[in-house]
C-alpha cells in the first residue's frame, strides 16, 4: 500500500500542471465562477487543445488517438483538471459512454469511422435511452425500428438527452422485435442526428437552463451498418454503456466535488453584508468538515476501486457506491452554501453571489440523485449484486 | 498509487479471522461480557505466541499497517483482549531503550495500556515513584502493565507501572467486552520509559494510533453488523416472501454497505498515514496525518453505530433481545464513538485545517 505517485505518475502530474498553466486563459485561476452552462464554442476550442496534447483519451488505445495509459493516469488527469478548475472535454457522453461501448462492440469500420472525431471533439454525441414511459426501466423502451431494405426506420421519442441540441450522433436504444420479451427485443443504433426526421426540442429545467432535450424520431432512416452488435443485442450493449458510465464516473464526480468544496470554503471565509463570517460559526464549520470527510471518503474509495481495476481488470461495484454517495453529498454541499450566504442566497442573476452560481448548483444538484441511475436503482444494484440479497422485483 | 494490502497482510488477515472465529463464537462473547470478571481471554496468549502483539516494535518485524489488519479483525470478532491498548503503546517501547539506562522491565509482549495524565512524580532513593489518580483507563485490570504520563520537574514524561491490585478499580461497563478502570497511585514505584523531550514527540504518535486504531476496529464492527443484517434478510420470511426482497429492508442494507465501504477507505488511508509517518519520518506533513486520523475516527465510529442500529432494525424483535449478539456490537460501537475524541471534536480538527482557526 502506498498512496504516493510512482515516479511515472509524478512525472505525468508535473507535465499536466505545466500544460494547464501554459494553456488555460490568462487570469483563469483568479476569475469568479459563473452560473449556468459553458459556452459550447469555448468548450470546442478547449477540447481541441486537450486532443492535440493527447489528454482527451488517456486510457484509449494509441491506434484511435489515445495515449494507451493505465486508468491511474486518467485519475491523475481528472484530479489536476479539477484543481485547475479547467473546462471539461465537450464530448462527455462520447468519451464516457459512446466511445467505450464502440470500443467494446464496434466493427473495425465503426471504430475507424467514429472514434477519432469523437476524441477530438469534432463530433459530439448524445444518449437516447430514456423515454417518457421508460426511465429507470430501460427494458420498457418503445421507440421502434423496422427493417426496410438496407435501413432501419425509427419512430418514437427519447427524453433527458444532454447535448442533443449540439450533437452529431446519438447512441439509441430501439425495439426491433416487438414479439420478443422486454429486453430481448432491443437493439442499439448509432444515429446521425442530421438525418431527416430527427427533431430536437430543448427542455427547460428548474435551473432555467435548457440542458436536456427531447428527441423525436419520425420515419428516420438509419443504415443497417450503423447498428452496434446484432439485432437483439441492444440490452447487453446498453449495459456496457452503463457500466462505463458509472465506472469512470467516480473520479470525475469526486474531482468536481473537490473543486466545489474549495468554492464553498472561499464563500464561507468572506464576511457577509450583515457582518457575519460563516467560517467562524461552529455549526457551519462542523458541516463543512463533514463534507471534507465525504470528499476524502470518495477519493480513497475511488483509489481502492482503481487498484482493484488495475489488478483484476474488472470494474468493481464501487462506481455505484461513489455515484450514490456523491449525489447526496453534493446536495448537502450546495444546500449548505445557501446557509452560508444567508438571505443573500435568494438573490438571482447579476445581483447574486458569483452571478447566481450557488443557486444554479443547488437546483441542479437535485438531478444528481435521478440521472445516471436513480439512487433507488443504485441501491437495488448494491443490495442485489453486491450484498447478494434476493431480487426485489 | 497502490491501495492494496500486501499478500502477507492478506494472509495475516485470513489467519486472524480463522483463529478469532474459532475461539470467540457468540456464546463465548456473551459469557465473557456477562462475567464482569476482567481477564485476558486465552486467545490473547495465542496472539502473543504468533508474534501478533507488538508487531510494530523493533523486534516485531511489522508496521502499523500489519496491526491495522489485526485491529479490523479484532473489531469484527469483538476480541475482549487489549489489542488496541497494546498497539497504541507500541511507539513507547520502540523509543524506550534510548531513555532507559538499565534494566528495562517493560516487555512489549506483556499486555499494556495507557493512562493519560495520572499525576505527579517523586524520586525515591531506588528510582521514581508516582502519585495521583487517573480515571477512564481502558483495559485496566486486563493489562498487566500501565504506561503512565506524569509530570516531572522537567516536563511530562512516560513511566511504566505494574500496579498492585489495590491500585486498580475496574468499573462495570455497558460494553462488557472492554473494561474501564481507575488507577490510584500512591508513591508507586515506576520505571522511566521516555524523558520529557522524547515524550513530547511520542504523544502525537500515541494519539494518532488511538484514533486510527479505534477507526479500524469500528470498521470491523460495522462489517459484522452488515453481515448479520444481510444474512437475516436473506432467510427471514414475512408476508410469504423473504424480507430482503422488500426495498424498505434492502435499501437500508445497501446504505450500510455504502457507509462501511467509505469508512473502510478512510480507515485504511489513516493506517497508511500512521505507518508511513513512523517508518519514514518527515515523509508526510503532520497536518496530513492528523486530518487523515481525525476523518477516519469521526466517520468510522459513526458508521459502526449506524450499522448496528440499522442491523437491529432489520433483525426486528430478536435484535432487541439479550441473547442476540447484535447488542454486544452496538455497545462496542457506542463506546468507540466516545473514546479518543468525539466525532464532533475530530470534525473541528478537519475544519481548522480547511478554514483556519476561528477568528
Amino acid at each position: 500500500m502506498d498512496f504516493r505517485d510512482t515516479p511515472e505518475e509524478a512525472a505525468f502530474r508535473a507535465e499536466l500542471r505545466t500544460w494547464f498553466a501554459a494553456n488555460l486563459p490568462a487570469g483563469w485561476a483568479e476569475r469568479d465562477p459563473t452560473a449556468g452552462l459553458e459556452d459550447p464554442e469555448f468548450s470546442r476550442a478547449w477540447t481541441a487543445k486537450l486532443f492535440a496534447a493527447g489528454y482527451a483519451g488517456i486510457t484509449w488505445p494509441k491506434e484511435y488517438g489515445g495515449l494507451g495509459l493505465p486508468p491511474t493516469f486518467q485519475g491523475i488527469y481528472l484530479e489536476e483538471s479539477a484543481r485547475h478548475d479547467a473546462p471539461a472535454h465537450i464530448g462527455v457522453i462520447g468519451l464516457g459512454m459512446a466511445g467505450p461501448t464502440i470500443l467494446a462492440w464496434g466493427s473495425d469500420e465503426q471504430k475507424a469511422q467514429y472514434l477519432a472525431p469523437l476524441l477530438s471533439g469534432e463530433e459530439v454525441w448524445c444518449q437516447g435511452f430514456s423515454e417518457p414511459g421508460a426511465g429507470s426501466d430501460l427494458a420498457g423502451a418503445r421507440t421502434r425500428a423496422e427493417l426496410d431494405g438496407d435501413h432501419w426506420v425509427v419512430n418514437g421519442q427519447k427524453v433527458w438527452s444532454s447535448y442533443a441540441h449540439i450533437a452529431d450522433h446519438c447512441i439509441l436504444v430501439v425495439r426491433t422485435d416487438p414479439a420478443a420479451e422486454r429486453h430481448r427485443g432491443l437493439s442499439y443504433l448509432l444515429v446521425d442526428m442530421k438525418t431527416p426526421g430527427v427533431e430536437v426540442r430543448p427542455l427547460r429545467q428548474i435551473t432555467g437552463d435548457p440542458e436536456f432535450n427531447e428527441i423525436y424520431f419520425t420515419d428516420v432512416r438509419v443504415p443497417r451498418a450503423s447498428m452496434l452488435g446484432a439485432p437483439g443485442d441492444g440490452w447487453n450493449v446498453a449495459m456496457t454503456t452503463l457500466l462505463h458510465e458509472r465506472g469512470t464516473l467516480g473520479f470525475a464526480l469526486t474531482a468536481r466535488f473537490e473543486a466545489l468544496l474549495a468554492r464553498l470554503v472561499d464563500t464561507a471565509k468572506a464576511t457577509r453584508a450583515d457582518g457575519v463570517r460563516p467560517a467562524d460559526d461552529p455549526l457551519i464549520r462542523d458541516r463543512i468538515a463533514a463534507l471534507a470527510i465525504d470528499l476524502e471518503a470518495l477519493r480513497f474509495t475511488n483509489y481502492r476501486a482503481l487498484t482493484a481495476l488495475v489488478k483484476t481488470g474488472v470494474p468493481g461495484p464501487e462506481g455505484s457506491v461513489a455515484k450514490l454517495h456523491w449525489s447526496e453529498a453534493n446536495q448537502r454541499l450546495t444546500k449548505l452554501a445557501q446557509d452560508v450566504l444567508g438571505p443573500a442566497s435568494r438573490l438571482d442573476g447579476s445581483d447574486a453571489w458569483w452571478g447566481g452560481f450557488w443557486t444554479y448548483q443547488q437546483l441542479r444538484s437535485r438531478g444528481n440523485t435521478i440521472e445516471a441511475g436513480t439512487s433507488e436503482v443504485l441501491r437495488n444494484i448494491i443490495a442485489e449484486r453486491v450484498v447478494g440479497l434476493p431480487r426485489s422485483r | 498509487m497502490d491501495f492494496a494490502f500486501s499478500a502477507d497482510q492478506d494472509e495475516l488477515r485470513a489467519s486472524a479471522r480463522r483463529l478469532l472465529a474459532e475461539r470467540l463464537p457468540a456464546e463465548r462473547i456473551h459469557a465473557l461480557a456477562d462475567a464482569h470478571d476482567p481477564r485476558n481471554e486465552a486467545v490473547w496468549r495465542e496472539f502473543a505466541e504468533l508474534g501478533w502483539v507488538g508487531l510494530s516494535t523493533p523486534d516485531g518485524g511489522g508496521t502499523f499497517l500489519d496491526e491495522a489488519v489485526l485491529l479490523e479483525e479484532a473489531g469484527a470478532a469483538l476480541l475482549p483482549s487489549p489489542l488496541l491498548s497494546s498497539v497504541i503503546c507500541g511507539p513507547v517501547f520502540s523509543a524506550a531503550t534510548t531513555d532507559t539506562a538499565t534494566d528495562l522491565t517493560a516487555d512489549p509482549s506483556t499486555t499494556t495500556t495507557f493512562a493519560g495524565a495520572a499525576g505527579t512524580v517523586a524520586t525515591r532513593a531506588d528510582g521514581w515513584s508516582l502519585s495521583g489518580d487517573q480515571s477512564e483507563v481502558v483495559d485496566l485490570g486486563v493489562a498487566g502493565q500501565v504506561i503512565v504520563l506524569a509530570t516531572t520537574p522537567a516536563g511530562p514524561a512516560l513511566f511504566l507501572v505494574i500496579p498492585e491490585s489495590r491500585a486498580v478499580t475496574v468499573h462495570r461497563t455497558t460494553d462488557g467486552t472492554r473494561r474501564i478502570g481507575t488507577l490510584t497511585l500512591e508513591q508507586t514505584a515506576a520505571t522511566l520509559l521516555a524523558a520529557p523531550a522524547t515524550t513530547a514527540g511520542l504523544l502525537p504518535a500515541l494519539r494518532r494510533r488511538a484514533e486510527a486504531g479505534v477507526a479500524l476496529e469500528s470498521v470491523g464492527v460495522a462489517q459484522r453488523m452488515l453481515d448479520v443484517a444481510a444474512d437475516h434478510a436473506k432467510q427471514r420470511e414475512q408476508f410469504g416472501r423473504v424480507i430482503g426482497t422488500y426495498q424498505g429492508i434492502s435499501h437500508r442494507i445497501a446504505d450500510i454497505y455504502v457507509r462501511v465501504e467509505l469508512a473502510r477507505s478512510l480507515a485504511y488511508r489513516a493506517a497508511w498515514c500512521v505507518a508511513t509517518s513512523e517508518t519514514e519520518p518527515g515523509a508526510l506533513s503532520d497536518q496530513e496525518v492528523d486530518v487523515a486520523c481525525a476523518s477516519a475516527k469521526a466517520a468510522a465510529t459513526e458508521t459502526a453505530v449506524f450499522a448496528a442500529e440499522a442491523a437491529i432494525q432489520v433483525l426486528g424483535g430478536i435484535g432487541m433481545t439479550w441473547e442476540h449478539v447484535a447488542h454486544r456490537y452496538y455497545k462496542r460501537a457506542l463506546a468507540n464513538e466516545v473514546y479518543a475524541g468525539s466525532p464532533a471534536q475530530h470534525r473541528a480538527t478537519v475544519a481548522t485545517a480547511l478554514l483556519g482557526a476561528v477568528r
